[in-house]
């Protein structure tokens, strides 16, 4: 067992500390960077999904007011041939390196200038040209060219058996066998991707500094792969990135972008290049949720004790890098049954490279099992309640390692008893008042707790404070404000006395804000760290005395299961003549370990939640197999939910202790609320009108 | 981006004749859909002529009817006392497109010149008959949830995104025009066309010609009109179909009958046929589903890799049915 903080300022609803800057819009964020001469950088991107390009033409572009620079392809080569690239193991971050295009969207010219507008114009300019090959694009799971990845993202094998599935599924009695889909889907943080990039020659001993202000979860991370990249040694990149407006995951891994604006710099020494995605431009080059096709089955005997799971589930992946989403997850792990089987088969195509969308995995693949269970609820006659309490597994049923704590039912207890849920008619379509049919739905969620190998945090005594310092994010999340308090009870000092820096390579190594680990990884280290000074200095330390702990292992993770685990209602209202579909009532109830800071806890979840109803009625990135893009590449098209979307939507938690996960007993509430939120949606528009729809997003002509 | 020269001028007939005088000019309103256009590359002016401040922006009482100036803000013509009162259907119209900043800056007159949110109309790096006559249309065969069931042309499926103009159609509208060769009125039912083989000319304006008004005529039966979106979120979004309607119904039967559709066509769709139906019936719901199959016996819809646009045809004739439903018995 863990040893527990005692929880003092863990707990307490502090406003955020960096509130008053955001509100007075004083907050400088990536491409708002304190910068001398700001260069603009435009990238020019290739208008067909495969093909080669046989000529790149800057001149027109390079007599164009105020450019600076054109950098082109090093193959097939001519003037303005970008820098050979150290190491381009990964092919995302081969950019301008060879002739040839992997998708549409993809960089092939990248464009300097001294204002932003003159980069715009000189940007469609450049002359390219292309022998142009079909391109293969379109996603479907009978294609026959399906594969079975060697991992899936989270590094889980990507299929499982155990026992017999076809002969219980044969055996039934009861068996729900159905197909479900997601859509592709697209992060769309308000804040679009941006960098400014500064290369100085001079710098670090003449041997060249860049600094980078990106909008980033991981300062780390881009200071690693842009140093890797461009051949640089690690301390001569520092990256620094204060705010983020939003990145639910497009920010986690580095992506072209950020490599492109350090070669940009690069081009124009001494100059500050900012780079800013248009919104259009993120939509190919900044990651994506890819579609998935699952096939789900159930089966159950007549009590309702599921005899055997499965998911096998076919997505998307790009045939330049491969991207293998964990949907299969959910399935092996959320249900007891003696007979489950997951699987997972990709099909590489010519697409922009998929990557992290808050969730990656869970929040797909509890959709399809989530909406098979209220099938099976339907079919056995019982209530969604009673069967999830009937399957509830008493070891995880993956690993058979006990649960550190699993609170799903307390959820969905406490979740029907203030949702009223009890006397709930089962009958499909029965209810129509005010010209609506209304109807509710209910869908459990879960999200594994987990804890980064990698982190450091150093504490020193400054003027009678305490400063912390570790290179972790704020992704508007709160950490600036909940790392202080973990801090403070670390310390056993009120939070007035403490200071927590974050955001910038120059501090010790934190851990991406990604996979709900954030606060457990960066707070367990500050724990670490507190420790190691208190060991060293007392509890009347001088100024300048200063201690550095890395995170530490958790072994318990070896001998337990642990998750956050959650329970969603919703209510919907389906217009009887239009098939309009409104979500007047959506609430969440959660299992999430000891919440730090609950206003911005709650914000996280109800965020999630939000993000899971655009995901049940709305977002859809519409890909034109044709073109090899997404056409509905901004905000007026892509629509996620408007205020008039979002009616009374609420979210809470239950009071969970778990002795287990880390020092603060959290589990990480970044991914959560997402889960679920689409299956509940989805399980109470078929309760509405009796229609059950299989597809997301759910839109009215589905129910008309 | 293409660099452009701006000009301010003092009157609108400088205006007029400034853009009169070029063929890329352009002029600039509220520059709600224009100033996207300019970022997106759907359209290149070299001369952008202001017209903000010069036009009209009173709305006065005109021989029973009302007389709108063209620089009246969407916003303020959505609250007008007299429009909410004597033309409901304009003012839900107005209140339920774009948001309360976009109604702030989007003028009578340029409302209804909105160019089509065709997603392959705003992106210049697919085919576009509209944006670049004879290129193709990339619609066809693409993501056509958006597009036109009625009117639409092999050359071009798009279809008009402006609520108001929805409103306006069903009103009998007049529009007041200011040109190089001086005034012209036409009758908004005039005004835009469908695509034909020319699907880059949205209306009949010829360059240069400047919308300085637009009239409402006296209409009783618009007292009890309304007007139904429908859209795939709650708001802010482009209408999946409309409906704008007025009824008048004595003694049980339907004596006069405006209709007009929105998210279908080309154009405002005003359906005359469905009136046709209405008129001399007795109002029930098998009376406006006949109406609405009157008007849709021609719709074709499209197929499309999201799935085609088939379902606007049962869509628009329960949207249609309802709101006639509603109306009837606000009548009651």
């Amino acid at each position: 067992m863990t040893e527990m903080l005692e929880h003092r300022a863990i707990g307490a609803d502090l406003p955020r500390r960096d509130g008053a800057e955001k509100v007075r819009g004083t907050a400088r964020y990536a491409d708002e960077s304190p910068a001398e001469r700001p260069a603009y950088c435009r990238i020019v991107q290739a208008p067909l999904a495969r093909g080669r390009i046989t000529g790149v033409d800057p001149a027109v572009a390079e007599a164009s007011g105020g450019v600076l620079a054109v950098l082109t392809p090093r193959s097939p080569g001519g003037r303005g041939a970008a820098e050979q690239l150290a190491d381009t193991s990964d092919a995302e971050y081969a950019i301008l390196q060879d002739d040839e295009v992997h998708f549409r969207g993809q960089v092939v010219a990248v464009v300097v200038a001294e204002t932003f507008e003159q980069a715009r114009h000189a940007a469609d300019l450049v002359e390219v040209t292309y022998d142009e090959q079909p391109g293969d694009t379109l996603f479907s799971a009978e294609r026959n060219d399906l594969y079975r990845p060697e991992q899936v993202e989270s590094g889980d094998p990507p299929d499982s058996s155990e026992g017999d599935v076809d002969a219980a599924l044969e055996a039934g009695p009861v068996r729900i066998r159905h197909t479900y889909t997601t859509p592709m889907l697209h992060n769309n943080p308000m804040e679009p991707h941006a960098t400014t990039a500064l290369w100085e020659p001079d710098g670090h001993g003449g041997a060249g500094s860049l600094t980078l202000w990106d909008s980033t979860q991981s300062v780390h991370a881009v200071g690693t792969t842009v140093s890797g990249v461009l051949g640089l040694d690690p301390e001569q990149v520092r990256v620094v990135c204060p705010y983020v407006g939003g990145g639910f995951g497009s920010k986690g891994i580095p992506h072209q972008n950020v490599v492109t604006a350090g070669m940009a710099a690069r081009a124009v020494p001494g100059r500050p290049v900012r780079l800013p995605l248009t919104r259009q431009q993120t939509f190919s080059l900044a990651g994506y949720r890819p579609p998935t096709v699952q096939r789900v089955a159930l089966a159950a005997d007549a009590d309702g004790r599921l005899t055997a799971i499965a998911n096998d589930v076919v997505e998307q992946t790009s045939r330049v890098k491969e991207f293998a989403e964990q949907t299969v997850l959910p399935a092996r792990t959320m249900y007891a049954a003696p007979n489950r089987r997951t699987s997972t088969r990709l099909a590489a195509l010519d697409v922009p490279i998929p990557s992290w969308m808050r969730a990656p995995g869970e929040c797909p693949g509890m959709f399809a099992p989530e909406v098979a269970m209220d099938e099976l609820a339907h079919e056995l006659g019982v209530d969604p309640i009673v069967l999830r309490e009937r399957n509830e597994p008493e070891t995880d049923p993956d690993s058979g390692l006990p649960f550190s704590s699993r609170n799903v039912l307390a959820c969905l207890h406490r979740g029907a008893e203030r949702f009223g849920w009890a006397g709930r008619d089962p009958r499909p379509g029965e209810r129509v008042h005010g010209g609506w049919r209304w109807g509710t739905g209910v869908a459990a969620s879960v999200y594994p707790t987990s804890r980064m190998p990698v982190s450091e945090a150093e504490i020193t005594r400054v003027d009678g404070r305490y400063v912390a310092r570790i290179g972790a994010a704020d992704l508007g999340t709160g950490t600036w404000t909940a790392l202080v308090q973990i801090a403070a009870d670390a310390l056993e000092v009120a939070v007035d006395e403490v200071d927590v820096l974050i955001g910038d390579t120059d501090h010790p190594e934190a851990s991406v804000a990604g996979g709900s680990t954030g606060i457990n990884t960066w707070g367990s280290t500050l724990v670490a760290a507190a420790q190691e000074f208190r060991k060293r200095f007392g509890d009347t330390p001088a100024d300048g005395d200063s201690a550095r702990a890395g995170v530490p292992p958790n072994d318990a993770a070896e001998r337990y299961a642990m998750s956050a685990y959650g329970a969603q209602f919703a209510e919907v209202a389906v217009h009887a003549d239009t098939g309009e579909i409104r979500v007047p009532r959506l609430y969440g109830t959660f299992a999430v370990g000891r919440v730090v800071n609950p206003r911005m806890a709650r914000s996280q979840l109800v965020g999630g939640m939000t993000m899971g109803l655009g995901m049940a009625l709305h977002e859809n990135s519409l890909f034109d197999p044709r073109t090899g893009h997404v056409v509905n590449h901004d905000l007026a098209e892509y629509h996620v939910p408007t205020q008039a979307d979002v009616a009374d939507l609420r979210a809470d938690w239950i009071d969970e202790h778990d002795p287990h996960v880390n020092a603060m007993g959290t589990k990480g509430i970044g991914e959560i609320g997402i889960v679920g939120t689409a299956a509940a949606v989805a399980n109470a528009v078929w309760h509405a009108t009796g229609t059950r729809v299989r597809d997301l997003p759910v839109t009215l002509d589905a129910v008309l | 981006m293409r660099p452009f020269d701006y000009q301010a001028p003092a009157d609108a007939g400088t205006a007029v004749a400034a853009v009169a005088a070029r063929p890329d000019a352009a002029f600039l309103g509220g520059g709600t859909n224009l100033v996207d256009h300019l970022r997106l590359g759907v359209t290149e002016p070299g001369l952008l002529v202001d017209v903000t401040g010069l036009l009209p922006n009173g709305i006065s009482d005109d021989g029973g009817g009302l007389r709108i100036g063209a620089g009246v803000a969407n916003a303020d013509l959505a609250a007008d006392p007299r429009v909410r009162r004597h033309y409901p259907v304009l003012a839900r119209a107005l209140l339920s497109g774009a948001s309360g900043q976009l109604r702030n800056m989007a003028t009578t007159g340029g409302n209804p010149l909105q160019r089509t949110r065709c997603l392959y109309f705003q992106d210049v790096t697919t085919p576009c008959n509209k944006r670049s006559p004879g290129s193709g249309c990339a619609a066809i065969g693409g993501a056509t949830r958006q597009h036109a069931i009625l009117g639409a042309s092999e050359h071009c499926i798009a279809t008009h995104p402006s609520d108001m103009a929805v409103a306006l159609s069903a009103l009998d509208a007049q529009v007041e025009v200011l040109g190089p060769d001086g005034e012209r009125t036409l009758a908004f039912g005039e005004l835009h066309r469908l695509p034909g083989d020319a699907p880059e000319r949205d209306t009949v304006l010829e360059h240069g010609e400047l919308i300085t008004a637009i009239v409402l005529p006296p209409l009783p039966v618009a007292a009890r009109s309304d007007y139904r979106k429908v859209r795939d979120r709650a708001s802010y979004a482009f209408a999946l179909v409309s409906v704008a309607a007025a009824l008048e119904i004595t003694d049980a039967t339907i004596t006069d009958a405006r209709i007009a559709f929105g998210g279908v066509a080309h154009t405002p769709w005003r359906a005359h046929r469905a009136e046709q139906a209405l008129r001399g019936a007795t109002p029930s719901d098998e009376t406006f589903h006949a109406a609405a199959q009157a008007e849709l016996a021609d719709a074709r819809p499209q197929d499309g890799v999201d799935g085609g646009n088939a379902f606007k045809i049962p869509l628009l004739t329960r949207t249609l049915a309802g709101t006639l439903r509603d109306l009837a018995r606000q009548e009651a």
